[in-house]
């Protein structure tokens, strides 16, 4: 339970961190929050030579509204997140999923580009990324670009960023309009990763019919997903028709890696999953429409 | 792989030590400090027995490495009854109701929730339960622990308005 020797850096600023994980290459790996990669190396689950603290550049941290979305810096504390008066009001769906993460110990250290970037399939914060179609804007030395969410997620635990490159800030667009938003989970003891949840924005038009929604999955495959078919089945219909059950159930129809392990075949993931969907749903909609 | 110098301080006291950068905050407190009051249960996050407060902030010290907490403030639980030796009004509560019995958890469950209540002196049931699901008790049956913190609560809520 002790991890294996390695260097500490700790660059100021981030031209010094981007040229030290330039430098290092795989001998490399970037200390966040240390709340997912501590566990991973007292466990020697993965060994790296050099060990880049971000935890001390003061621009990396900071929540700020730009024109119609949020920019949250990457180590930015979930606990920060989660007491934020402006997460609440503009992006409520990150301040209700906060909560959800772990336990109040954990969300003091954890941060949100730490979990944004560690992509696991069952973590809240990747699953509302997606949902809202937020941007990363991530840097490396050779400059800065942005990746969309739905082009971020690439597998478990694994993203479309390159090995040189560090996650800078999520920016998550602000939903203006009749919202509502929902976030379910299961989970078998509080504050552990999810068995299967679900993440729900939607917008209704002055006659309660669904505008635009969004539908995010937790748990139900390699990488957080988007439930598409569902959530095109849903534009145009009286939010107030719909039922949010069979939302679930399509929501989950042709699921292909659905994870399966002691905890749970993928048949019982599954249907918790749609049961997750449902209750998202139903709370976003009842939400959306004032009721 | 060379070593570093880390302070910081420790229960009002400064602490300097030169550790491997691999050496946990748990064991920084516990080896270099001689503070064994920190337990270290599971040491990958999941049992709470090792929480300590850095710069106020209730955390887990399997979690850190001391070189993270290099220029921070520490608490733990040596840190926690009065200068006096009286014990807090957390303490006395989880004696009063039986919050305790090998007392292995107990510094985990003592720091984290005298950390709840300095932000939360006034919680729910529900939101009792949450503060204390980040700690895991292999003895009390948590019933005790529970009737503790809401005693505690009172007791805090009491002193702040005298
Ligand atoms: C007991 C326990 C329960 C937990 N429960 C949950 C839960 O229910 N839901 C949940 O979502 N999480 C949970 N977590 C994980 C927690 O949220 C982590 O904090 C988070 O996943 C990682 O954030 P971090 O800042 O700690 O990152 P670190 O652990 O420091 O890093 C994680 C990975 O991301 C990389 N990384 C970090 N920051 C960047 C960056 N800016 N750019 C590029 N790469 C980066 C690191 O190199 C590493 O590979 C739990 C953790 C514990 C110990
Ligand atoms: S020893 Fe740190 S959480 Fe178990
Ligand atoms: S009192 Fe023994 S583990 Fe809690």
């Amino acid at each position: 339970m002790k991890p294996a020797p390695f260097e500490y850096h700790a660059p100021e600023s981030l031209p010094e961190a981007l040229a030290l994980l330039s430098e290092l290459g795989d001998e490399a790996k970037v200390l966040a929050g240390g709340q997912s990669l501590i566990p991973v190396l007292a466990l020697r689950l993965t060994v790296f030579a050099n060990l880049v603290d971000i935890g001390r550049i003061a621009e990396l941290a900071g929540i700020e509204r730009r024109n119609g979305s949020l920019r949250i810096g990457a180590t930015t504390t979930e606990a920060a997140v989660g007491a934020d008066a402006q997460v609440a009001s503009s992006v409520p769906l990150l301040a209700r999923a906060t909560p959800l993460i772990g336990h109040f110990q954990i969300r003091n250290r954890g941060t949100l580009g730490g979990s944004i970037a560690h992509a696991d399939p069952a973590a809240e914060y990747p699953a509302v990324a997606l949902t809202l179609d937020a941007t990363m804007e991530v840097a490396s030395p050779g400059g800065r670009r942005e990746i969309a969410a739905g082009d971020f997620f690439d597998g478990l635990w694994s993203t479309t960023m390159a090995p040189d490159e560090m996650l800078t800030a999520v920016r998550f667009p602000v939903w203006g309009g009749r919202c509502g938003f929902g976030v379910e989970e299961f989970a078998r003891r509080h504050g552990d990763f999810a068995m299967a949840g679900a993440t729900v924005a939607l917008e209704v038009d002055e006659a309660d019919k669904v505008k635009r929604c969004a539908i995010g999955l937790i748990g139900l495959g390699s990488t957080p997903l988007r439930a598409g078919g569902a959530e095109s089945a849903a534009v145009g219909s009286s939010a107030r028709e719909i039922d949010a059950a069979e939302i679930g159930r399509r929501a989950v129809d042709g699921l292909e890696s659905v994870p399966a392990d002691l905890h749970g075949s993928a048949s019982y993931r599954r249907r918790v999953g749609a049961e997750m969907v449902s209750r998202a749903w139903a709370a976003a909609s009842k939400e959306a429409c004032g009721e | 792989m060379s070593e570093r110098s880390v302070r910081m301080t420790v229960n009002g006291e400064v602490r300097q030590a030169s550790v491997e950068p691999r050496l946990t905050l748990a064991d920084f407190l516990r080896e270099k400090c001689h503070l064994t009051g920190t337990h270290l249960g599971c040491e990958h996050g999941v049992c709470g027995a090792c929480t300590v407060m850095v710069d106020g902030a209730a955390v887990r010290s399997c979690l850190a490495f001391a070189v993270q907490a290099d220029g921070a403030e520490v608490t733990t639980i040596e840190g926690i009854a009065h200068p006096d030796g009286e014990l807090s009004a957390v303490q006395a509560a989880f004696r009063d109701c039986h919050g305790l019995q090998c007392g292995f958890c107990t510094p985990g469950f003592v720091v984290s929730v005298t950390a709840f209540l300095r932000d939360n002196p006034g919680p729910s049931d529900e939101e009792v339960l949450d503060a204390l699901s980040g700690n895991l008790c292999r003895c009390t049956g948590y019933q005790g622990i529970i009737r503790a913190v809401h005693q505690a609560a009172g007791t805090l809520r009491e002193a702040a308005g005298a």
